[in-house]
C-alpha cells in the first residue's frame, strides 16, 4: 500500500552529489530531514573501478564533513602535472608545462580517489548524519504546489517536502519534468574511462598529452594504478571499447607510452559521449538543480565533480542559513541565492573547458604553434601558472563555508 | 490619539494596491526580500543577546533554528508577513499589524497555506495600544519612514513593549546619500520600488529617531548600517549609517524619572 511521508528535503540521486548534499545538512542542522532517492542499488556502487579527482576545496569539504580518512588509503595525491603537445605516433613528446603539484598550505593541490571508495564513504556518512535513504527506488512525478512539493516515487509512496533537490546526473530526468531546458552542444567525442595497472611506480605525476583526437589523461591512483581518460571522436571509441582487446590494447600503449613498463587494463573501458550541457535555470519554486544535473562539461580539467562539490556546498549554506532565519528553504527568495552564486562560476568553467578542448583537439599546424607558445609562456611566468593552480585546486571565487574547511 | 494622527491614508492604499504581489520575489516587493536575510539576521542577534533562552535560563545559540523560542514579537506594518513568517519559524509567537485590511488578507491566507500560526490584525500601533497588551519584542521595520509624526508613532510603539523589552526600528536616512541611493536610484534608475514610495522629507535621521526613543523613556542600546553589496547582490551590516540603518532601544524596567510624571 502506498504511504505518504514528511521530508524537510528530499534528494534524487545518490551519487557523489546527492550524498555529499545529504551529509553537508544533516552535520550543520540535525533538525532538517532529509530522504534520499536513488534509483540504482545501494551496493552498485561497490563495483565502480573508476577514480575522480578532487582539488584542495572538495578535499577541505571531506575533511570538515569526516569522510576523508575513510577513503584516503584509496587517494593518490597529484604531486606534479606534466602537459604535453604531440601527435600520437610521436617519439618523443616535448613537455611544455610542469606543475608543482602543491598548493599555499603545502597541500597537494588534487588527489585521485577511487569512486566506490568515495561513494561508501559518503554513504555511511550520510546515514550516520541522519538522511533517510532510499534505494532502489525512482522518483516518478512531483506536484509543486504553495507550501510544499509532492515528490511521488515510482512504488506509488509520496514524499511531501519542502525542498526538491535534483542530484540526477547530467541527463537529469528531473530537470525534464521541471521544464527546465538545457543549452549545449556534443562534441562528437567520446571519453574513455579506464584504469590501468603498470609496473613500474607514477611517482604521483599526472600527465596530460594533448594528442590530435583529443586530451588523453594519465592521472595517478594508488599501487602503481593509473586512471585514464582518454578522449577520442566517438565512432573511434566506441570501436577501441567495443572491439578486440588486442587492438584496444596496442592503441593504449602507443598512447601511454612504454616509460611505466608492461600495462594492463583493469575492469572493462567504457566510453562516455561528451558535451556541454548548462540548464538555462539552476532553480524553480521548491526545486533546484545540483551537480551534473545543472552542468555537464568536458573533463578537459577534470572539474567537473569538483564544480559539483562546490554546488553542494553552496546550496547546503544557502538552505542552512535560510533555515537559520526561519525563511522558506524552498522559496525562489532563498533558491535565487544558490543560483546567483553557483551560475558566474559554473559558465565560467563550462566556457573555460569548451575554449581548452577545441584549441587542443585537433592538429591545425597554426593552432598547435600558437598553444605550444602559449603553454611555454605559462610556464615561464610564476604568477600565471600560480592562477592556474589555484583555480585547479578550486580556491577561485566567492567560497562557500565547507570549500575552506570551516562548518556551515 | 485617533488613529489618523500617525497613519497617512494615501501610504496605505499605496501599499494595498502592492499586496497582492508581496510575496513574489521577482515582484514589486523584490527589495524587500533581499533586505530580509540582513533584517532578520540582525533581529534574531539582538534577540539572543538580550533575552535569556527559556526555562532554564540558558544563553540563546543563534544558530538554533528555534533561536526565538518563548518571545512574543509584535511586527507593526508588518504587510504580508515577509517578517512574520520567518520569527514565527524561528520559535516566536508573532503578532502582525498593518493598517491595510488588504496586507492583513493576503498575510492570513500565506500563514494559512504553510500551517503558521501568526496572529494577524488590521489595526494600528495606537489601537491596539488601548488593549494594554504589551510583548517582549517591538519591531518597526521600513516604517518610521512612512509616519507623519515619528514621536507619536515611537510613544504608541514604546507603550506596546513590556519593561525590560525591546523596540527594532529600520528606515532610511535623510541625507543627500539616501536621495541619490533610496529614491533616485532604487525607485527612479533600478526600478526596484515604485516612484513615490519614499518622500525624502519623510525620511528619519538616527539622531531624529534616538531623540523619539529618549522622549518615549525607551535607551538606546544598538545601531548599525545596512548597506547593499552590488557585486554579490546582498544587503549586509556595516558602520556606515548614510543610507539605511536598524536602531534598538530597551524599555528600562522601571520607567526613568519624566520630571512632571
Amino acid at each position: 500500500m502506498a504511504t505518504e511521508m514528511e521530508s524537510d528535503v528530499v534528494i534524487a540521486g545518490g551519487g557523489h552529489v546527492g550524498l555529499s548534499l545529504a551529509l553537508a545538512l544533516g552535520a550543520a542542522m540535525p533538525s532538517l530531514t532529509v530522504t534520499l532517492v536513488d534509483a540504482a542499488p545501494p551496493e552498485a556502487a561497490t563495483r565502480d573501478t573508476r577514480a575522480s579527482a578532487i582539488a584542495a576545496a572538495g578535499r577541505r569539504m571531506l575533511m570538515r564533513l569526516g569522510v576523508w580518512d575513510e577513503m584516503k588509503p584509496d587517494a593518490e595525491a597529484i604531486t606534479e602535472m606534466v602537459i604535453t603537445d604531440s601527435r600520437t605516433g610521436d617519439a618523443v613528446r616535448p613537455v611544455f608545462l610542469t606543475f608543482g603539484g602543491k598548493v599555499e598550505d603545502g597541500q597537494p593541490f588534487a588527489h585521485m580517489v577511487m569512486n566506490a571508495s568515495m561513494i561508501g564513504a559518503l554513504r555511511r556518512g550520510a546515514e550516520a548524519a541522519g538522511a533517510r535513504l532510499v534505494a532502489p527506488q525512482t522518483v516518478r512525478d512531483f506536484t509543486v504546489g504553495a507550501s510544499a512539493v509532492t515528490v511521488e516515487l515510482g512504488n506509488g509512496d509520496r514524499i511531501r517536502a519542502r525542498l526538491l533537490v535534483a542530484a540526477d546526473g547530467v541527463r537529469s530526468r528531473l530537470r525534464a519534468l521541471a521544464g527546465i531546458s538545457t543549452v549545449g552542444w556534443s562534441y562528437g567525442q567520446s571519453g574513455i574511462v579506464v584504469t590501468v595497472a603498470h609496473e613500474r611506480p607514477h611517482h604521483g605525476r599526472a600527465i596530460e598529452h594533448f594528442l590530435p583526437g583529443g586530451p588523453f589523461a594519465m592521472l595517478p591512483l594508488p599501487d602503481n594504478r593509473s586512471s585514464l581518460v582518454w578522449t577520442e571522436r566517438t565512432e573511434t571509441a566506441d570501436r577501441l571499447v567495443k572491439g578486440d582487446a588486442d587492438v584496444f590494447q596496442y592503441e593504449l600503449e602507443r598512447r601511454f607510452g612504454h616509460q611505466l613498463g608492461a600495462i594492463h587494463p583493469v575492469g572493462r573501458p567504457r566510453a562516455f559521449p561528451l558535451g556541454l550541457t548548462l540548464a538555462r535555470s539552476f532553480v524553480k519554486p521548491r526545486f533546484a538543480l545540483c551537480g551534473d544535473a545543472a552542468h555537464g562539461i568536458h573533463p578537459i580539467a577534470g572539474q567537473g565533480l569538483n564544480l559539483g562539490y562546490r554546488d553542494v556546498a553552496a546550496l547546503a549554506e544557502t538552505i542552512v542559513e535560510a533555515e537559520r532565519l526561519g525563511l522558506d528553504i524552498g522559496s525562489l527568495a532563498v533558491l535565487e541565492r544558490y543560483q546567483s552564486w553557483r551560475r558566474f562560476d559554473t559558465v565560467e568553467m563550462g566556457a573555460t573547458t569548451d575554449i581548452l578542448n577545441r584549441l587542443f583537439s585537433n592538429d591545425n599546424p597554426v593552432l598547435r604553434f600558437g598553444r605550444d607558445v602559449g603553454l611555454g609562456l605559462v610556464d615561464r611566468l610564476p604568477a600565471l601558472k600560480k592562477m592556474f593552480i589555484g583555480q585547479a585546486a578550486g580556491n577561485g571565487g566567492d567560497l562557500p563555508r565547507l570549500l575552506r574547511g570551516e562548518a556551515i | 490619539m485617533s488613529a489618523s494622527t500617525t497613519i497617512d491614508r494615501d501610504e496605505v492604499a499605496r501599499f494595498s494596491a502592492l499586496a497582492g504581489e508581496w510575496w513574489d520575489p521577482k515582484g514589486p516587493m523584490a527589495p524587500l526580500h533581499r533586505l530580509n536575510p540582513v533584517r532578520l539576521g540582525y533581529v534574531k542577534d539582538q534577540a539572543c543577546r538580550h533575552f535569556d533562552g527559556p526555562g532554564d535560563g540558558a544563553r540563546r545559540d543563534p544558530g538554533d533554528p528555534h533561536a526565538l523560542a518563548g518571545l512574543s514579537i509584535l511586527d507593526i506594518g508588518c504587510g504580508a508577513g515577509l517578517v512574520s513568517e520567518p520569527l514565527t519559524r524561528m520559535g516566536a509567537s508573532v503578532t502582525g499589524i498593518d493598517p491595510s485590511a488588504e496586507n492583513i488578507e493576503v498575510a492570513r491566507r500565506h500563514a494559512a497555506d504553510g500551517g503558521l500560526a501568526v496572529d494577524y490584525r488590521a489595526v494600528t500601533a495606537e489601537q491596539l495600544g488601548e488593549t494594554g497588551a504589551t510583548w517582549d519584542v517591538v519591531l518597526a521595520l521600513e516604517v518610521v519612514e512612512h509616519v507623519p509624526d515619528v514621536d507619536a508613532f515611537v510613544a504608541a510603539a514604546g507603550a506596546l513593549i513590556r519593561p525590560g523589552g525591546l523596540l527594532i526600528a529600520s528606515t532610511i536616512n535623510r541625507t543627500m546619500k539616501a536621495l541619490a541611493l533610496a529614491i533616485v536610484g532604487a525607485e527612479y534608475v533600478l526600478r526596484w520600488l515604485p516612484r513615490g514610495t519614499h518622500s525624502y522629507d519623510r525620511l528619519v535621521t538616527p539622531s531624529e529617531l534616538g531623540a523619539a526613543f529618549r522622549a518615549a523613556g525607551l535607551t538606546r542600546r544598538d545601531e548599525t548600517g545596512v548597506v547593499y553589496v552590488p557585486l554579490a547582490d546582498r544587503w549586509k551590516l556595516s558602520p556606515d549609517t548614510g543610507v539605511n540603518y536598524m536602531m534598538v532601544a530597551g524599555k528600562p524596567i522601571r520607567p526613568a524619572y519624566q520630571g512632571n510624571s
